[in-house]
């Protein structure tokens, strides 16, 4: 293996911008045991790390885009000279959209190849059938995914919003816009979208001093909502909504659609639904309904136009970045700030040194880890145009992440 | 002797097994890290259900396309002894009622639910581990057999049963865990399952417990129920006219398969740490025929061979080409099941053995009466 940190000027590609606001002016080369004494797969050139999404399977269609964004963040920090003066190699395996596929390959990624990090999973299940095997093992494990929250690991950093992040907000903007008092709560069946109306309920019901009419659970893949538009319809609350997630999506909106339920009849607002959704959906069937996300494609912000820009030249021109996207993206990065940051690959350094790591260049905007290993961010609320992007109408402040929230258990 | 030989499936059978025997408990554990000792361990346990699979479709005739639901009757058993074990009110102080698991308290569940309650004590887990399944088995069994329900029309009603069961754990997620499953199971009787110590015994353990299994199946088989099976498996008639109750005789080889499979599934849970219901539905399902039929599905032995064979590919290629694994795999099956419609227990019939029997002395393979019906059974 060629030394590339050596023989080619790391400096020489153009980069994005995309500086790190800590531990950038890192220059001396330390040996690889003063920086792991604790075997991991690092040598003086080079760091493994581990991607492990579905990439076959049903959930192979949402997780794509995690892969891509983490493959292009590291490709990235390897253009800039590596992390501590070490190229990034990935040893990509797939979960296959099976939760103990999962656990056996975290398994593997750890025990057998000792990765430094692992940049991976999507869904609730998928984490929580590999959290035993990161603790056990001690390893570190970057989850991109918005999720309920309840959960707090030192070896977990969660780059996606936890429930309360997403949901308060959204309800407080929702509720003086449209002056809502009544709320119809949908989602599928299973623990984020149970959990998120649990806090929104309780938010509705103490906070907003509204009412909530109604709230439907429906399995997971379910096409059919024919009856459920018939309770909206009878009920006419002010804002449904809405966590129905993946494929299900395609059915609920185009069902809406063709029952007459537009934007300009019943308010929805969706926490489920990024631009990865909606390319399924279609633009016109999601027009002027929101979501409300961290992150929006369309945002303008510098940060964003280059992630955007060197998103699509990797990837193709067609492809669209939704909230997880972008949330995969800071994987790597927050990853190489703590590293430089604690000087060292350990796991025990790596995740004592990730509490107050700061981005700057985040395409999301300032992103801080607060000690309980989840992100600072601000809650957007897009409005969705019928060419598949959002408009973002409100932006909060930042939100300080809370996941096991007082008085919403 | 002779007659304890003949009722454990002849000396060549018992020649395999011990082979068989040899392999999974010095040569693997002496040639293979604690890791993919671990995988194999897990792959063992599906072999449970391949074992299940030969007697009760192999011999007796009853494709079972539902062999999971029993699967997740023994994982999930274990799973929820191990996960009140883990569920200490120490270990759960955050929650807003300790002492429950964790799960139930994110779905507002305040208290055990009564179905939970059995399972504080281990020995009354592992009864129920082996008695829930007989019993459904049972009642299953009654329901379909005495009505003379067979065939296609069986497989798909086990079909119908796989998904319903599936779609039931996920429902009742404040019981079960939905979609989730069961997990973070961390220790059986205070004694630490996770460390690597540990993977060795429950390794040792699921093997012994595998080769238990395949002595009863080889004594079933050698059994005058043996021969009854296969003769009802050929002309169910004529044994019904003979004036044997057909029904008993498949309730009771299906039961047995689900006792088997919830053997596995128990210690699926013990080696893996976790249950969730995609153990239990008919993709699953279905992948344990698959095994079977790989390793043969007159082979008992050849079953465990399938399902080890079968999971390795599937590790290895998915570790080798994350995005393609999956399409091999299909053109494995195709493969196997086109060219070698006997699995492996026929390419060892067909081309390895008769090697063998030119190697020893040609009057050993001749004495062995035990094994030459059912060795003529797998040329038919």
């Amino acid at each position: 293996m060629q030394d590339s940190t050596r023989s080619k000027p790391a400096w020489k590609r153009r980069l994005l911008g995309l500086a790190l606001s800590t531990g950038l002016g890192f220059t001396g080369m330390a040996g690889a045991a003063e920086v792991n004494t604790t075997g991991l797969a690092v040598t003086d050139d080079t760091v493994q790390v581990g991607i492990l999404h579905s990439v076959t399977g049903t959930m192979a269609i949402s997780e794509t885009g995690s892969v891509e964004a983490e493959k292009l963040a590291i490709e990235q920090i390897n253009a800039m000279g590596g992390v501590l003066g070490r190229q990034i190699e990935i040893i990509q395996e797939d979960g296959a959209s099976d939760w103990p596929t999962f656990a056996e390959k975290a398994r593997k990624l750890l025990v057998q190849d000792h990765v430094a990090a692992v940049f991976g999973c999507w869904t609730s299940a998928s984490r929580k059938a590999v959290l035993p095997v990161f603790e056990n093992q001690n390893g570190m494990l970057y989850y991109p995914t918005f999720y309920e929250g309840l959960e707090q690991s030192k070896n977990v950093i969660y780059t996606g919003q936890e429930a309360t992040q997403q949901i308060i907000a959204g309800l407080d903007w929702i509720a003086q816009e449209k002056d809502a008092k009544t709320f119809y709560l949908v989602g599928s069946d299973y623990i984020w979208p149970r959990t998120s109306n649990k806090i929104a309920r309780k938010h509705i019901e103490d906070v907003l001093g509204g009412t909530v009419v109604g709230e439907e659970y429906y399995p997971l893949g379910n096409t059919n909502f024919g009856s459920l538009i018939n309770k909206i319809r009878l009920k006419k609350p002010d804002v449904v909504y809405s966590s129905i997630v993946g494929g299900s999506n395609v059915a609920w909106w185009k069902q809406l659609k063709a029952a007459g339920i537009t934007a300009d009849r019943q308010t929805i607002m969706t926490i489920s639904v990024t631009e990865d959704e909606v390319l399924g959906i279609g633009g016109e069937n999601m027009e002027g309904f929101y979501s409300a996300m961290k992150y929006f494609q369309s945002l303008d912000n510098e940060n964003n136009v280059a992630f955007v820009n060197a998103f699509k030249e990797r990837w193709g021109d067609d492809s669209v970045i939704g909230d997880v996207t972008q949330a995969a993206y800071l994987g790597p990065w927050l990853w190489k700030a703590a590293v430089e940051k604690a000087g060292s690959f350990d796991i025990d350094a790596v995740a004592a040194a990730s509490a107050d790591i700061e981005l700057t260049t985040a395409p999301e905007g300032y992103v801080k880890v607060h000690e309980n290993h989840h992100l600072w961010s601000k809650l957007r609320v897009g409005q969705w145009q019928a060419d598949g992007q959002a408009k973002v109408v409100y932006e909060s402040e930042l939100i300080e992440p809370n996941p096991f929230p007082e008085g919403y258990q | 002797m002779d007659k304890w030989i003949a009722a454990f499936g002849g000396r060549q059978r018992l020649m395999q097994l011990l082979a068989l025997a040899v392999l999974l408990l010095v040569i693997l554990p002496l040639t293979l890290d604690v890791f993919r000792l671990n995988l194999l361990g897990k792959y063992l346990t599906y072999a449970f259900v391949a074992v299940g699979l030969v007697l009760c479709w192999g011999y007796g005739g009853i494709l079972s396309l539902g062999q999971g639901v029993f699967f997740g009757m023994g994982g999930y058993c274990m799973a929820m002894f191990l996960k009140l074990e883990a569920s200490s009110p120490e270990n759960t102080a955050i929650q807003s009622t300790p002492g429950i698991p964790d799960f139930m308290d994110w779905n507002q569940v305040t208290e055990l639910p009564m179905m939970w309650v059995p399972f504080h004590s281990l020995s009354l887990t592992v009864v129920l581990i082996l008695t829930v399944p007989a019993l459904f088995a049972f009642l299953i069994g009654a329901a379909m057999f005495k009505r003379r329900v067979g065939g296609v029309y069986f497989a798909i009603i086990t079909q119908a049963i796989a998904s319903i069961a599936t779609i039931l754990i996920i429902g009742q997620q404040g019981y079960t865990g939905g979609i989730n499953g069961i997990t973070d199971l961390r220790t059986l009787l205070g004694w630490d399952i996770r460390p690597d110590s540990a993977k060795y015994l429950l390794y040792f353990l699921c093997c012994i417990l595998l080769i238990v299994c395949l002595l009863i199946g080889q004594f079933v088989l050698s059994s005058r129920y043996g021969k009854l099976l296969i003769a009802m498996r050929d002309q169910e008639d004529r044994v019904r006219f003979s004036g044997y109750d057909v029904a008993n005789i498949k309730i009771f080889v299906f039961a047995l398969a689900g006792v088997f499979s919830a053997i596995g599934g128990a210690m699926f849970a013990l080696q893996v740490g976790f249950m969730s219901p995609s153990f239990v539905g008919t993709v699953v399902s279905i992948e344990m025929v698959i095994f079977c039929a790989v390793g043969g599905r007159l082979s008992l032995i050849g079953a465990v061979y399938g399902a080890l064979l079968v999971n390795l590919a599937k590790t290895m290629l998915s570790e080798s080409f994350p995005q393609l694994w999956i399409v091999f795999m299909g053109a494995l099956f195709i493969g196997v099941v086109l060219l070698f419609p006997q699995g492996l227990a026929g390419i060892y019939e067909d081309y390895v053995r008769p090697r063998f029997a030119n190697l020893f002395s040609r009057k050993s393979v001749t004495k062995d009466n035990g094994d030459k019906s059912v060795a003529q059974e797998a040329q038919s």
